[in-house]
């Protein structure tokens, strides 16, 4: 101890440099390095895109109109002229509405999502950072809204307000709000608690900066991750309560609806019938997988 | 020590307790402690787990979390008082007048930002400079505490970095306004040996260099023997000894200090048995009456009971045990 008490500066450069040589690649390309490396997620992200890109350049994509009818076409098979994909009960290109239900469906699975995490998020990142009387407040209010099933939740206010794609955005936005707080509140505890936040305290900085730079910049990630894997889950209820006839209406296509439409034909056409039930399904499963493999490629302590 | 009396204190505490009030039980961490402390000098606060050091520190900056600790008695920091202070002059004082450093430099940074990032912002938010000058500061600070390449450093994040490195930066980050008092909570205890002394050897370096004075805190003599000017023996809560480094170390007076010596392997000791302190650190929320130490001393007497008062061997050694007189 008492012979290399003095290493002078320049050697222990030397040293030091040795030690640490890995050159730093930067956050975005090492999540991008690790993305590469997952086949599913690729996948998954390309089928997403895909189902996304269908949706909006639906009126340039679709051979027919959606709506127009034909009696002698009814239920047509699949591959019959003119009808790829078959054609509905009242003889509508299957393929035509597969294509703009997509629209529908992922507006009404997406963005009860995003409304969901900007409110209850703020609702999570409060509770968690401040604690004690509103944190109980906050979250024993959230309580209420678990106490009853997700779907029956959305079905009931969906009921009580009236059907229509407004109601069940308000409904599946409800349904989503607690989850999310849940999720923030517990990682904006975690996150409190750390060494770094207490660090950021003592070198000067107030509570709002704190919340503003460190708080949120952890938080969102993991709440991120978290509410893009709930986009699945509320496809799912969105064409369900459409399936209900408690979201969209006839004749406007979309997912859930078309296969209460086409429900009577399953003995006739099944084929046909389950198309909606295979997009809702492949559109579900790719956004699952999809943030499941964000979730690990974003993870930067890992 | 021998600074001249002119020069006014960086710290003054007097009587400082904290306690956390639980739902249970109320823990009374610290138990009034008083020291000054000269700008330039290094105090060594000692003692075991548990013994109130790390809640001393936080204390001097008010780090506490105000819903759950009580804190009482006086603390002036460059003569400005800390009881008295708002939150927005607290946040004011922290970072400028003092800083500090922590014992994990891995949970110390956040990981989603660069450290340069990190460095900066306190800079800027500081002294108000644009973030051009505050790079500029932040590359120079990197240089001082040696860390190599500073330059891609700064664009480095936390866990890119190694634990001597991170605490380099740390340490850095914790001088980038240049504090007066610099407080140290175990910075070394979470390195490497080999990285041990080389820290130690920084942060004695930086602090001739800017002239700052340091309270470190540990729980290892050899630690604080390399780095102190002034060591405070914590044990219940209370300093129950302080003086200078060497005359601790030669006649420590207090049955406490003598075991925590005894118990240091020295290189001489092999061969020989350890002596250990027997028992464990006392509980908290019930500490005894009188000397906290008593229950596990070896010349406890009846006169134990009440608190002993502090006793000045000299002017600048202090001890509280009935026995020292």
């Amino acid at each position: 101890m008492t012979t290399a008490r003095t290493l002078d500066s320049k050697q222990q450069a030397i040293v030091d440099a040795a030690q640490v040589a890995v050159q730093s690649r930067g956050y975005w390309a090492t999540v991008a390095g690790r993305i590469r490396d997952d086949k599913v997620t690729i996948v998954c992200g390309l089928v997403v895109l895909l189902i996304v890109f269908s949706a909006v350049f639906a009126d340039l994509i679709a051979l027919a109109d959606p709506y127009k009818a034909s009696m002698l076409k009814r239920l047509a098979e699949i591959g019959a002229p003119g009808y790829p994909l078959g054609a509905d009960e009242m003889g509508r290109d299957m393929m035509t509405r597969l294509l703009y239900g997509g629209r529908l469906s992922l507006f009404m699975g997406i963005s009860p999502i995003v409304i969901a995490l900007a409110i209850g998020g703020t609702l999570g990142l409060v509770a968690g950072f401040l604690g004690g009387r509103v944190n109980m407040l906050i979250m024993r209010l959230m309580d209420v809204f678990y106490a009853f099933p997700s779907v029956l939740l959305a079905v009931a206010i969906s009921g009580a307000l009236g059907a229509g794609i407004g109601n069940a955005i308000v409904s599946l936005t409800l349904v989503f709000i607690p989850p999310i707080t849940r999720v923030t509140e517990s990682v904006t505890t975690q996150v409190r608690s750390l060494d770094y936040v207490e660090a950021a305290r003592a070198s000067g900085a107030g509570s709002l900066t704190i919340i503003r730079v460190h708080v949120l910049s952890n938080v969102l990630g993991p709440v991120f991750i978290y509410a893009t894997s709930l986009i699945s889950v509320s496809i799912i209820l969105a064409s369900g309560l459409s399936f209900l006839g408690l979201g969209t209406e006839p004749p406007e296509p979309e997912w859930g609806l078309m296969l209460n439409t086409l429900r009577q034909s399953i003995y006739v056409n099944p084929w046909v019938a389950a198309l909606p039930g295979v997009m809702i399904f492949f559109t579900s499963l790719s956004f699952n997988l999809l943030s499941d493999g964000l979730r690990g490629a974003m993870d930067v302590r890992l | 020590m021998t600074a001249p009396a002119v020069a006014e204190p960086v710290v003054r505490a007097e009587d400082v307790a904290v306690s956390f009030v639980g739902r249970d039980a109320t823990v009374n961490a610290v138990n009034g402690v008083s020291f000054t402390l000269d700008p330039g000098e290094v105090l060594c606060i000692l003692g075991e787990s548990g013994s109130g050091k790390s809640v001393t520190l936080r204390a001097l900056m008010r780090l506490l979390p105000f819903r759950r600790a009580r804190l009482s008695g006086r603390i002036e920091i460059a003569g400005l008082d800390v009881m008295a202070m708002s939150d927005r002059a607290l946040a004011d004082l922290r970072g400028t007048e003092v800083g500090m450093i922590f014992q994990e430099p891995m949970v110390a940074f956040d990981p989603v930002y660069t450290v340069g990032r990190q460095i900066t912002e306190t800079i800027v938010r500081h002294e108000g400079v644009s973030q051009e000058q505050a790079r500029r500061r932040a590359l120079d600070l990197l240089d001082r505490v040696r860390i190599p390449s500073p330059e891609r450093r700064l664009r480095a994040y936390p866990h890119e970095l190694s634990g001597g490195m991170r605490q380099r930066a740390m340490i850095a980050l914790a001088l980038s306004c240049q504090p007066s008092l610099l407080l140290a909570d175990e910075p070394t205890t979470a390195l490497d040996a080999t990285v041990q002394i080389q820290i130690l050897l920084l942060l004695r370096e930086l602090q001739r260099e800017f002239g700052m004075a340091v309270i470190f805190v540990t729980h290892d003599v050899g630690v604080a023997v390399e780095i102190a000017d002034r060591i405070a023996v914590m044990y219940g809560g209370r300093f129950v000894e302080t003086g200078p480094v060497r005359e601790i170390m030669r006649n420590p007076r207090h049955p406490y200090t003598q075991g925590l010596l005894a118990s240091t392997v020295h290189s001489a000791s092999r061969g020989q048995t350890l002596e250990a302190i027997p028992g464990s650190p006392p509980d908290m929320t019930r500490l005894p009456p009188g000397c906290a130490f008593a229950p596990r001393c070896r010349f406890a007497e009846p006169g134990c009971e009440t608190p002993p008062a502090a006793i000045q061997l000299s002017p600048h050694h202090m001890v509280r045990c009935i026995r020292a007189t």
